[in-house]
């Protein structure tokens, strides 16, 4: 039997940009090699954060449950919505806590802190190691197609229209070189008060 | 004592029985090492952190803070490194307040032992502990098993003999400070250089009696050169079959939350609501 | 006692594989020799109109460990003499090192000798084939390699031709090869092939014309390459230290070496 990991396939992939965030995911959902839904976003909204999901399908569905439980516990704590680098926390130790049985997900949180207006992205492993980065975050099975695309693409502060163009670029290559993810895509564009959602036009096969 | 959650080992154990092979986290395939100088100690580390042959963080900080003047280079699994560090660091805080003494870097090192031996070598962390206590300075190693080591200069991690090849050519007792910074960021880049699972940067913490420095990227002899043309797409280039602009203000007119202040109405934080 | 050693759930052993003895203690223990091993790097291949570009990084490895910073993987195939400065063809090989060498030198022996008896050097289609042929030939025993030909064709276009292992081979516009194939290649879809791009204000959705293939001129080519190899090697461990680049053009094959990153 292959990795938990590579079972249902799927990427994600998040960017910086000049006061502003991306982060984009594919649509597909498989079984080993038969495609199941090509409806199946991997990118889920907290308020102002964002967080991106790939891996175990069931474990991704889980785990955005419970972090929608966490995060609306938070919320009726604190009356605030919560920060993305707390978000980052909050994950890191809510995954860490499963250390010896853990979910089998690749964690990618994305959002702009309201307070700083800094964009922040941070990516994890399937046990709560953060990797904060100052470029982009990789997960999923098309990860190294994903780095090699993002490597070449991405470069400092782009602006929300050219962020949206590259981050695309970057996730819809790679994608098309990993027979397990694609079948359409979803961004997210962030600013610090508002966000486009695209849908990208992508091969179906 | 973290309260580890143990309902998906079952599940997990069963896949694994299966022949599906454990997940693969992200590990620092890493150089770290640490020397004592006259009148303090220094510990360095590179800032690669690997997932398999993919480097997953260029610049991952590998030197964690435990207490003000004792700190510690974690090798190995990076999530149980940062953790270890976490949790000990914590208890170290408390014991110290509790006691009314600065935390002494055996107590450290024996917190930390104790931890990962009752983990038996599951918590896969490896580490350089360096401190000065009022004891005197203190450098040791601790496995992930739970042995440790007390030694005048330490290596640990992937290029742990590249670095120690330096570390046994050039150390001489009774160096300065300086002298030990330059000796241990040498001993990183035999590590950078000359170890796959090591790369970019070298980070630095310099611990003496008085104060701790630390020196995040002390030397950077990896950056990436110009690229040779820029990668811009002409905006359009994606085709894009749907769009939905979210704002703020939207999402906020649902609920509010107001706060009741000496009779008047003030308007409180607004609260939003999901999308 | 049993009830310790086991996990009761599903009598079987416990989570910690890595501890369990994997066979009974008495039992005989198989030893075994496992002639391959990978020595890492990667390799890559754009051709032109009327060019075409082979490069590949000069590193080699095992494990976490450099064997050497400089072994090029890139070979010229088919001079007349050993200094190959007649050669047409360049050959590039990753994958097992000492399979690759032993693939290149038989390869370019069959070559001269073609070159020779023929008294013309051979065409690259010709070879393609032959090289696939030569790789068939261990189909149960293969070089444990990623082979990529290259050369001018009879039209005196950029050809690319790559194989597997066992000698299944295309001819394409591009190619990568290795360990950081998996990174390199969707970068040169996009920026070779233009793929998933489309040409802007030209329709709506699924309206929009892809963009055309227009053939790259060999400054772009070459900023393209090194490009993509300063990406691999910031994100693979095997990568890197040095490339070596060959450029095919009708006036013969023009050696270049950059350096790369070292760590």
């Amino acid at each position: 039997m292959s990795s938990p990991f590579a079972i249902n396939g799927g990427a994600c992939v998040a960017m910086v940009g000049k006061d502003c965030v991306a982060i984009a995911c594919d649509l597909r959902l498989g079984l080993q090699a038969l495609t199941v839904s090509n409806n199946f976003p991997k990118i889920f909204s907290y308020g102002d954060v964002y967080l991106g999901l790939t891996g175990l399908a069931t474990d991704v569905s889980t785990v955005s449950d419970l972090f929608r439980y966490k995060v609306n516990m938070y919320r009726l704590r604190e009356e605030r919505n919560i920060a993305p680098s707390t978000m980052a926390n909050l994950v890191s130790s809510s995954l860490y806590e499963r250390r010896f049985g853990p979910y089998f997900v690749s964690p990618v949180v994305a959002g702009i802190d309201q307070k700083s207006g800094k964009p922040f992205i941070c990516g994890f492993d399937s046990i709560g190691c953060i990797d904060f980065a100052k470029d982009f975050i990789v997960s999923g099975t098309a990860s190294d197609q994903l780095f090699g695309t993002c490597e070449g693409l991405w470069e400092p502060d782009l602006g929300p229209e050219d962020l949206f163009e590259t981050i695309s670029q970057a996730l819809l290559n790679a994608v098309d070189r990993d027979a397990l993810s694609g079948w359409g895509a979803h961004v997210y564009i962030i600013e610090k008060d508002k966000t486009t959602k695209r849908l990208l036009k992508g091969r179906q096969d | 004592m973290p309260g580890f959650d143990f309902s998906n080992h079952t599940r997990n154990a069963a896949l694994h029985a299966r022949g599906v092979p454990l997940p693969k986290a992200t590990s620092t395939g890493t150089t770290i090492v640490g020397c004592i100088f006259d009148g303090g100690v220094v510990i360095a580390a590179d800032t690669r952190a690997t997932s398999g042959p993919i480097v997953a963080d260029k610049n991952c900080e590998k030197l964690h803070y435990i207490a003000p003047q004792i700190w510690c280079a974690g090798a190995g699994t990076a999530a149980d490194t940062e953790f270890t560090t976490a949790l000990i660091s914590s208890q170290l805080e408390l014991h110290s307040l509790s006691t009314g003494r600065k935390p002494r870097v055996v107590t450290c090192m024996t917190m930390l032992k104790q931890h990962l031996f009752r983990y038996q070598g599951h918590i896969g962390a490896y580490l350089v502990v360096a401190g000065v206590d009022p004891t005197g300075v203190g450098l040791f190693t601790v496995h992930a098993h739970g042995s440790t080591d007390k030694l005048p200069y330490v290596t640990m991690g992937s290029g742990s003999l590249a670095a120690m090849s330096v570390f046994e050519t050039q150390w001489k007792s009774k160096m300065t400070e300086q002298e030990a910074v330059t000796l241990a960021s040498n001993a990183i880049q035999a590590g950078i250089f000359n170890d796959l699972g090591s790369g970019s940067n070298v980070d630095v913490a310099v611990i003496t009696k008085d104060k701790t420095t630390l020196k995040r990227g002390y030397v950077k002899p990896n950056e990436r050169s110009q690229k040779q043309k820029s990668y811009i797409f002409k905006r359009g280039t994606t085709a894009v079959l749907n769009e939905k602009i979210i704002t703020r203000q939207e999402i906020s007119k649902y609920v509010t939350v107001s706060e009741l202040e000496g009779g008047e109405t003030a308007l409180g934080e607004k609260m939003d609501l999901d999308v | 006692m049993t009830m310790f050693s086991q996990n009761p759930l599903m009598n079987g052993p416990n989570y910690s594989f890595s501890q369990t003895p994997t066979m009974a203690s008495g039992a005989n223990k198989e030893h075994s020799f496992y002639p391959y091993t990978d020595n890492g790097g990667s390799t890559l291949a754009i051709s032109g109109n009327d060019f075409m570009i082979m490069a590949g990084d000069t590193r080699s490895t095992s494990g976490y460990n450099i064997n050497t910073r400089y072994s090029p993987k890139v070979f010229k195939i088919g001079g007349t003499t050993s200094s190959q400065d007649d050669a047409t063809l360049v050959l590039s090989v990753v994958g097992f090192a000492a399979d690759g060498h032993a693939l290149k030198e038989k390869l370019d022996a069959i070559v001269k000798m073609y070159r020779y008896q023929h008294g013309k050097p051979m065409s690259v289609k010709a070879c393609a084939q032959r090289l696939s042929t030569i790789l068939y030939g261990k189909r149960f025993f293969p070089y444990y390699v990623t082979a990529i030909l290259g050369g001018l064709d009879e039209d005196g276009k950029g050809a690319v031709y790559s194989y597997d292992p066992v000698g299944s081979y295309e001819r394409e516009q591009c190619r990568a090869a290795g360990a950081a194939a998996s990174l390199i290649m969707p970068f040169l879809d996009n920026q070779v092939n233009f793929k998933n791009q489309y040409i802007p204000g030209s329709g709506e959705g699924h309206a929009l014309v892809e963009r055309a293939k227009d053939p790259l001129p060999l400054v772009v080519v070459e900023a393209l390459v090194k490009d993509a190899f300063d990406s691999a090697v910031e994100r693979h461990i095997e990568v890197g230290d040095g490339l070596s680049m060959m450029l095919i053009t009708k006036n013969g094959i023009e050696e270049k070496f950059l350096p790369l990153k070292k760590d």
